[in-house]
């Protein structure tokens, strides 16, 4: 068993969809940052079987919501001390620009590059996103 | 200002009030022949077409109106790399109105976005192409004489045909409409369509890839090209071109008050010899398809027939 050690202040980001860690990783531009950050992939999950997480040491200063639209279900926890003093449940948001891409090689967007990718939440069930422009579903493979 | 870019921006409200304007206008033309004085319509196309510009052409001409515009990529400032965004802003202040067709999905919701005139999808690749919605849905109610109670036969290229997306969406906004989806395995409908629209929304549908056992069920057969420029692949489209041809002995299994419709062009898929067949509407489709767009330019104009 892989062993992290725990934080004293900083932010978990859990229940990321197998695979999805990266893609926050790139959008929160983790990359950047001078402290620690560790990316957990495939991580045991009782709920799903299997999960990413990303792990943060200190503050993180950005508008973590927008991420339910990265990976649905995932939850955000803000540790202080060493507790838990908040943990959050990302809902979809209804309308999201350039966080995810539009793949669709028929899609305006894929010749004119000054376009913003945005995408609609189109059926909150199952937390999928369509192009406003070509309605083609997001997917996050390739 | 109202753009039409999908065949959902117009409620049902707005469609009955098109097509009680288009029934106007094949019943007294002279009484439109002026409204559009004046008027310029620009014709975007970037990618060839016969009938969707002409008959927009025709339409603004019949109005009294006068037509400027390309009729494709290569002869527009697209071919320099300008962006849609730059043309509209552009041609906003050359016409009233715009028609535009593009390749790419999604090119006339961006121009809609930087257009200070109304802006009509005019097809927009495999996605959406409301003028011909309103053609179809003016030919079934002027012909058929009415909308609702319908058993719709779709078939051919239904993976692809945005003819046959745009129809459904449209069509399900009636009371008892059913489907019948006839297509090869390959151009099936979309699981989205049948996800998000149909059985959300509760609609009979069924799936079959043989024409002649269903016909006898069908109100409307709207049949459909599969087209070549859809595909990534020569050797699919050869494959499955020839796969749904409708002929005079399959006809022998449709009521005698089924309607047959057709965006057109035609390939080989309806055969010449039903032609003079009065269930075969195709090219009385394509004729009602001047005055539906006639009656969108008057709208989108906010033009009446008494000015």
């Amino acid at each position: 068993m892989l062993n992290i050690s725990g934080l004293r202040d900083g932010v978990v980001i859990d229940h990321i969809q197998p695979g999805g860690a990266f893609e926050i990783y790139n959008y929160l531009k983790l990359d950047k940052l001078d402290c620690t950050v560790a990316i957990i992939k495939n991580a045991k999950s009782n709920k799903t079987g299997k999960k990413d997480m990303i792990k943060i040491e200190g503050p993180l200063c950005v508008d973590l919501d927008i991420l339910g639209a990265l990976s649905p279900n995932l939850t955000v926890n803000i540790i202080r001390n060493g507790e838990i003093t908040e943990k959050r449940h990302l809902g979809l948001p209804e309308r999201v620009t350039n966080i995810l891409r539009c793949r669709n090689p028929r899609c305006i967007t894929s010749i004119e590059q000054e376009l913003t990718h945005t995408f609609k939440l189109a059926d909150k069930n199952t937390g999928i996103y369509r192009c406003i422009y070509c309605e083609q579903r997001y997917s996050n493979r390739s | 200002m109202k753009h039409i870019i999908s065949p959902l921006d117009l409620s049902v409200q707005d469609i009955d009030d098109i097509l009680n304007l288009s029934e106007n206008i094949i019943t007294s033309p002279e009484k439109y022949a002026k409204v559009c004085q004046g008027k310029k319509l620009a014709t975007l196309f970037y990618e060839p077409s016969t009938r969707t510009r002409l008959s927009f052409e025709a339409a603004m001409m019949n109005l009294g109106g006068n037509v400027l515009g390309f009729s494709s990529a290569d002869s527009s400032s697209a071919a320099k790399g300008e962006s849609v965004a730059d043309t509209i802003r552009v041609i906003s202040s050359y016409a009233d109105i715009c028609a535009m067709r593009h390749p790419k999905e999604g090119a006339p919701l961006v121009a809609a976005q930087y257009s200070s005139i109304p802006v009509i999808n005019a097809g927009d690749g495999g996605h959406n192409h409301p003028t011909q919605t309103l053609t179809d849905l003016l030919t079934i109610k002027n012909l058929k004489g009415r909308l609702d109670n319908l058993t719709i036969g779709l078939c051919g290229d239904l993976k692809f045909g945005r003819t046959v997306h745009s129809l459904i969406r449209a069509m399900i906004r009636y009371e008892n409409v059913k489907f019948v989806m006839i297509s090869p395995e390959e151009l099936r409908i979309p699981d989205y369509l049948k996800r998000e629209v149909l059985d959300r929304e509760n609609i009979p549908y069924e799936e079959v890839n043989v024409l002649e056992p269903v016909m006898p069920k069908l109100d409307l057969l709207y049949m459909t090209r599969v087209q070549r420029e859809r595909f990534f692949n020569e050797e699919d489209y050869i494959r499955l071109k020839d796969s749904f041809i409708l002929d005079a002995k399959k006809m022998k299994h449709a009521r005698e008050d089924m309607l047959v419709l057709h965006p057109l062009p035609r390939v080989n898929e309806i055969s010449t010899e039903i032609d003079d067949d009065p269930r075969a509407v195709y090219f009385k489709q394509a004729e009602y398809g001047v005055y539906v767009r006639m009656a969108l330019i008057m709208k989108l104009l906010e033009l009446d027939g008494d000015c």
